[in-house]
């Protein structure tokens, strides 16, 4: 479990976040969604401890995080695996080398044993045998799995997304969701995601927390979502005229968006 | 103006207090600090050595050329052609090309892993990230940079021998005469130890520029343009204290 208590956030003066309290569980896939400029990263950086809030808390399980110094917080990140909007791959190493650097800078593993474990993360996101291909030689759906087999080859016990989904086909993009659902699934991560991607909010948002103009405007489950009053909810949900045709046609033949 | 620079010096040195901590895995450190020191020590080779000769030559023919008509031996040519290259073109010039080239690089590279997020990438995995990109740079610069120092200081005699004594300014006698002549070790401790500040300097200063730097591509190109001219401003400057320290 993951919690947030009151956070603040201010950018010279520009208040960002203002008063975020939620709390994310453990074996879900929990969904930060809103606006462009809602405060959506910087609450996903606060909460993965690349921001420093102006105020609040964080919790790990039972750890306050922003009272650790920066020596104790290296124990919590090396149970926290991230995978990044752009991939964040290093790309002078092939995927082997960006799969093996957190291995050789956190474990004492033997060769062997390193090579199995990235032979098993690979085929766990499937994509085995790309091990000696670069970054820039492989596609961007492959370089997002080959981000998430990075991000969980430690183990780790928190699971952080952010836009896991940008710039991928709907196909790949879904095929990301399914794998990030799966994963946690398997492993009783608590799993953070930050999307504005209506497709995953309604696949694989088991709790979604809607922020709107740096405020929590909504919390709720996917099931919660389409049936919410909230007119800001309604708002950002149905933005796309398509999505607004298919709400109008449903109610027309009485039938559950679910 | 003065906010402005306290606000960098603070910043800098508290990066750089981050960069100079105990190394959380040897062995890895190890590796970067060896492909640090191919880049920095071979892949600077070349131009430190062009520089050097040409150096030497010119300093062998001004001298030459202000010092006819005097009644001057002409076998002072060598003799200041090695202690102005020892003691003053070496470290300097070299230590002035290398903030260009590998100062450059530096902020290059750690801006660029700055704005592609491998910096966040590290830090979320747990890593001292200054330690890990300024430590092995710092420790590479250290150990090569003066040997480049002492090669150019060497390449640059040579260089005013090939434009004095085959073109007939002096005898080649003269100028290995020159060359032997009242020769101080400390000359080179001198050298030596301006080699190892400017290397310093030119590493944390280009490693904070890249480290530091905000936005796209424009900013990366100034971090990097800055890395270039503070180490360069920085190098002056402390070679003037040096100077004035060490023969004071």
């Amino acid at each position: 479990m993951i919690k947030s208590v009151d956070i603040h956030k201010s950018f010279n003066g520009t208040q960002v976040l203002k008063g975020i309290s939620v709390e994310f569980e453990t074996g879900k896939t929990n969904l930060i969604i809103g606006k462009s400029g809602a405060g959506k990263t910087v609450l996903l950086k606060i909460l993965v401890g690349l921001i420093e809030p102006t105020s609040g808390v964080i919790w790990f399980d039972d750890v306050n995080y922003t009272a650790l110094t920066k020596k104790e917080k290296i124990g919590i990140r090396n149970q926290i695996g991230m995978l990044f909007q752009a991939s964040a791959l290093f790309d002078s190493m092939s995927v082997e080398e960006n799969l093996a650097f957190p291995l050789e800078m956190f474990t004492t593993m033997t060769r062997k044993e390193k090579i199995d474990r990235i032979n098993h993360v690979l085929e766990r996101v499937n994509l085995e045998g790309i091990n000696k291909k670069y970054p820039s030689e492989i596609s961007g759906g492959m370089q997002k799995r080959v981000g998430i087999a990075r991000a969980i080859i430690l183990n780790p016990k928190y699971l952080f997304c952010d836009e896991p989904n940008s710039g991928l086909d709907p196909k790949t993009a879904i095929l990301i969701d399914e794998l990030i659902k799966s994963i946690t699934l398997e492993n009783n991560m608590t799993t953070i995601i930050n999307t504005h991607d209506m497709n995953s909010v309604m696949e694989i948002g088991q709790n979604i927390c809607f922020l709107h103009e740096g405020k929590l405007e909504w919390w709720g489950t996917r099931h919660d979502v389409l049936e919410s009053t909230n007119d800001t909810l309604q708002e950002f949900i149905f933005a796309s005229p398509f999505l607004q045709k298919l709400r109008n046609a449903a109610i027309e033949q009485g039938t559950k968006l679910d | 103006m003065n906010k402005r620079f306290f606000h960098h010096l603070g910043a800098y040195l508290l990066i750089l207090k981050e960069g100079i901590s105990r190394p959380e895995n040897l062995r890895m450190y190890w590796k970067e600090t060896v492909r640090q020191m191919y880049d920095i020590g071979i892949g600077s080779l070349v131009i430190v050595a062009l520089i050097s000769v040409f150096i030497g030559a010119v300093t062998a023919v001004q001298f030459s050329y202000q010092l006819s008509g005097t009644l001057i031996p002409r076998y002072y040519i060598g003799y200041i052609v090695r202690d102005i290259t020892i003691i003053e073109l070496a470290p300097t010039i070299t230590c002035l090309v290398l903030a260009g080239k590998v100062g450059s690089n530096i902020a290059a590279e750690i801006g660029g892993m700055r704005q592609k997020e491998h910096i966040d990438a590290m830090t979320v995995m747990g890593l001292n990230t200054a330690n890990y990109l300024i430590m092995p740079k710092l420790i590479a610069a250290l150990v090569m940079i003066p040997m480049l120092v002492t090669v150019s200081a060497f390449v640059g005699v040579i260089g005013g021998y090939l434009a004095s004594v085959p073109t007939g300014i002096i005898t080649d006698d003269e100028y290995v005469r020159g060359t032997r002549s009242f020769f101080k070790e400390f000359n080179v401790f001198m050298m030596l130890v301006k080699a190892v500040v400017f290397a310093f300097i030119l590493t944390t200063v280009s490693s904070y520029q890249g480290y530091t730097v905000k936005g796209g591509s424009i900013e990366l190109g100034k971090a990097s343009t800055n890395a270039v001219v503070y180490s360069d401003i920085l190098i002056l400057l402390f070679d003037y204290i040096i100077a004035v320290v060490l023969t004071g």
